[in-house]
């Protein structure tokens, strides 16, 4: 065996072969397919590319992005920044893009709570909550979700009008008007308070550490919560208070045919958000219970035969190796949650596509118009999977 | 005291004579039979049986309300175009009259009225279609004539022109038959599509490899619906002056090219799940590099990705549905459509329920025929 490895014949490089001009040898065959593939796709390419030219001469288009900078003239419902029609296209892609970008990210963190319940509840021992949970997955996924949204907007279309509007609570009314809810009247003081809290986090995430770090070296455990509660939630309680205590709440009020006051979710952006929210869930909850089921059972007994609390066993040893198998594909759900935010498109939510389309239509540039579509989703896409490329590295199985 | 019973009965065995059996006693008749079952699964604890409670009560409240609501108030059927009946009702009961009157449309759309009956087979013969495919005894080269006879017949009822049949232009297809047809033809030919693009994303070729790399991350990173805006208004100014291709068939390419990358990846899976050894066998017997993917590594591949295909199928058999959008006269845009007419607005809700149970008897049924053969696939793996 040991001889093999210091035979001096294995230790000579290998000889160089030299490019023989025959089809017998397999790096010409190579180069010889790769050109022709190259030059197939290239022609067709040049071929698409030189028509479009030439059709666009004919019909007068001219090309680039100066359109951008012109007046809009379109109205849009609902937008995150200020906007008026009288704005340029480029502004009124930028509130097409926020919408987009609030129904995504409003989506994504519902419809992981969701999927994550529903899952759980899929595997519980409750005969009935487990048989419904399957139901649920089962009806949600086999339904096309365009007919979904269709059809929480004929729904939510088909509810009475302001003045017979359901309330759940009072100050909630749910009408064909869309959901009125009370809205707090923004003073600075809020917005030192939420500073305050982002700092909190940042001071329980380093605390955290110190703990873990100092806990490495004397083994004596340390307690986070108190310091998470009180970095928290009491530090910006005490920001607010300090700052006087603002609190006034503006509440929805029926005049005349329609609410004055509070906020509104639209009907379009409901529909929207409980489409994607309760179908993406169902997919999420597939994804939660094959992680939580690879876990291998010994594991569980394991954790608690060592005396581990029920929260340490799931928090400890669980989790950390079901999240191993449950996040590349939740980043594929997530994905696919902003891709199918675009559907908003059919039932008259305003999101990047819906304005790109519009814009496409007024100025017929089609090809920067759907230029910009692709590199909107193409750049969620990978900063979306950029990150969660990261958090799976992060949480990988450190090996040797 | 339960102790004192135990002891007793204990003794009373021991003071039995000796070699007379005594008979094992039953178990209580809460732990076995139908009130063990429940009290296992639904009240196991204090907290499960509130859930328990909790649930039963919105289920049967849910059962009631719908069935009150569909059946027990519901209108059936109304004289033609005479909605008064339904509006009454509106909001306590259905109104399913709008399905019975408009389930011709909804089904095959503008189709001639009299000709519905191809419509009609074409689907059948689809369901046919799916079926044959479904069975693994003819998994093999038969499924191709019988693929390309039953093509070219649905393609012959469809258009018509010959056999006494009247003609159909494309333009007032409709219904269930685009739905199956955009459905059919874009798997047919997204998935030799996929095997291609799946080889060359893994081949060792830099230029092949790049280009199979950049389709498919650029189509995955893009949403369905954008590439089908591209081909309504883009397509038009790729093709030479005059040249002009109908709206249906760009739909349809630009479903080939979405479902291709999709398809394409769940192939690789299947390439890369594959021991290095085959690889490596099939090349030490000598074989070309198409000889070894055709026979060695594609048969073994393709059978270990046969559920995920399935369920991408069937992902893509529901965004069909997307053609709406673009304005193509599939079953969900027929639906949509029959809602128009003023005399039926506001009777969404039933429509869609009805359209909903189409794609779900075929999603249903595909996702169960994956389950199963999964099960079948995996059974030398169980223990």
């Amino acid at each position: 065996m040991s001889q093999s490895s210091t035979d001096p014949r294995l230790l000579r490089a290998p000889p160089k072969r030299r490019l023989r001009l025959s089809w017998r040898d397999e790096r010409v065959r190579g180069i010889v397919w790769q050109v022709l593939v190259v030059g197939v796709i290239g022609a067709i390419v040049w071929w698409l590319w030189s028509n479009t030219v030439h059709n666009l001469e004919v019909r007068r288009i001219a090309t680039g992005f100066g359109f951008l900078s012109r007046e809009a003239g379109l109205p849009i419902a609902e937008s995150l920044i200020e906007y008026s029609p009288t704005d340029t296209y480029f502004r009124a892609l930028l509130v097409g893009l926020l919408n987009t970008l609030k129904v995504a990210v409003v989506g994504i963190v519902l419809a992981t709570i969701l999927g994550t319940l529903i899952g759980i509840a899929r595997l519980s021992r409750n005969w009935l909550l487990a048989k419904l949970a399957g139901i649920y997955v089962e009806v949600i996924r086999d339904l096309p979700l365009l007919l979904q949204l269709l059809f929480w907007y004929v729904v939510l279309q088909n509810l009475p009008g302001p003045r017979q509007a359901l309330t759940p609570v009072e100050g909630i009314y749910l009408s064909n008007r869309g959901l009125k809810l009370p809205a707090l009247v923004w003073e600075a003081a809020h917005g030192w308070a939420l500073l305050a809290f982002l700092a909190g986090i940042v001071g329980t995430w380093l605390y955290r550490r110190w703990a873990r770090a100092r806990q490495m070296q004397d083994g004596q455990p340390r307690r986070v919560w108190p310091v998470a509660l009180l970095l928290m939630a009491g530090l910006p309680v005490a920001v607010w208070w300090a700052l006087g205590a603002p609190w006034v709440v503006d509440w929805p009020v029926l005049r005349g045919f329609n609410f004055r006051g509070g906020t509104t979710i639209t009907p379009e952006y409901f529909a929207l958000l409980l489409g994607l929210v309760l179908y993406t869930a169902g997919f999420i909850a597939e994804i939660v219970r094959a992680g939580i089921l690879a876990v291998p059972q010994g594991q569980w007994e394991a954790a608690e035969a060592l005396g581990l609390r029920p929260a340490q066993v799931l928090n400890r040893v669980v989790l950390p190796q079901a999240l191993r198998v449950i996040v590349p594909p939740m980043t594929s759900q997530y994905l696919n949650l902003t891709k199918n935010s675009s559907l908003a498109v059919a039932i008259g939510y305003q999101d990047i596509v819906s304005i790109a389309n519009t814009t496409l239509n007024q100025t017929g540039q089609a090809i920067e118009g759907i230029a910009i579509i692709m590199l909107v989703y193409l750049t969620i896409s990978l900063s979306i999977s950029l990150f969660m490329n990261w958090y799976n590295a992060r949480i990988a199985l450190v090996e040797r | 005291m339960a102790d004192t019973t135990t002891r007793i009965q204990l003794e009373t065995a021991v003071a039995r004579v000796p070699g007379e059996a005594s008979a094992p006693r039953k178990p209580p008749v809460t732990a076995t039979g139908f009130l063990g079952w429940l009290r296992a699964n639904l009240f196991s604890s204090w907290i499960n049986a509130a859930v328990t409670l909790v649930l039963l009560y919105l289920v049967v409240r849910w059962v009631i309300g719908f069935v009150e609501w569909g059946i027990l108030n519901a209108v059936w059927s109304v004289p033609a175009g005479q909605t008064q009946a339904c509006r009454e009702v509106q909001g306590v009961g259905a109104c399913w009259a709008v399905v019975t009157e408009k389930h011709r449309f909804i089904l095959f759309g503008t189709y001639p009225y009299e000709e519905h009956w191809r419509p009609a087979l074409v689907c059948a013969l689809f369901i046919g279609l799916y079926v044959v495919s479904a069975m693994r005894r003819f998994w093999n080269w038969t499924l191709v004539p019988i693929w390309t006879v039953t093509l070219t017949v649905i393609g012959i009822l469809m258009w018509g022109g010959v056999f006494g049949l009247p003609y159909v232009p494309q333009e007032r297809w409709g219904g269930l038959p685009i739905t199956l047809i955009l459905a059919t033809f874009g798997l047919a030919f997204a998935f030799p599509l996929a095997i291609l693009v799946a080889l060359g994303r893994r081949s060792q070729l830099p230029a092949i490899k790049a280009i199979c790399v950049l389709y498919v991350e650029l189509i995955r990173g893009v949403p369905l619906i954008s590439l089908l805006f591209m081909a309504s208004v883009m397509f038009p100014l790729f093709l030479p002056e005059g040249v002009n291709i109908d709206k249906l068939l760009r739909a349809q390419i630009a479903i080939i090219l979405f479902a291709g990358a999709y398809l394409a990846e769940v192939v690789r899976g299947g390439l890369q799940a594959l021991p290095k050894g085959q690889y490596e066998a099939a090349e030490a017997l000598g074989l070309s590099y198409w000889q070894k993917t055709g026979l060695i590594i594609l048969p073994q591949a393709l059978r270990l990705v046969i559920p995920p295909l399935v369920n991408t199928f069937i992902g893509f058999f529901k965004d069909t549905s997307l053609v709406l959008i673009i304005g193509i006269f599939d079953l969900l845009t027929a639906g949509k459509t029959a809602i128009i007419e003023p005399a039926w607005q506001g009777f969404g809700v039933e429509v869609y329920i009805f359209v909903g149970f189409i794609y779900f008897l075929f999603c249903y049924a595909m996702s169960k025929y994956s389950q199963n053969l999964e099960a079948e696939l995996n059974r030398h793996r169980r223990r």
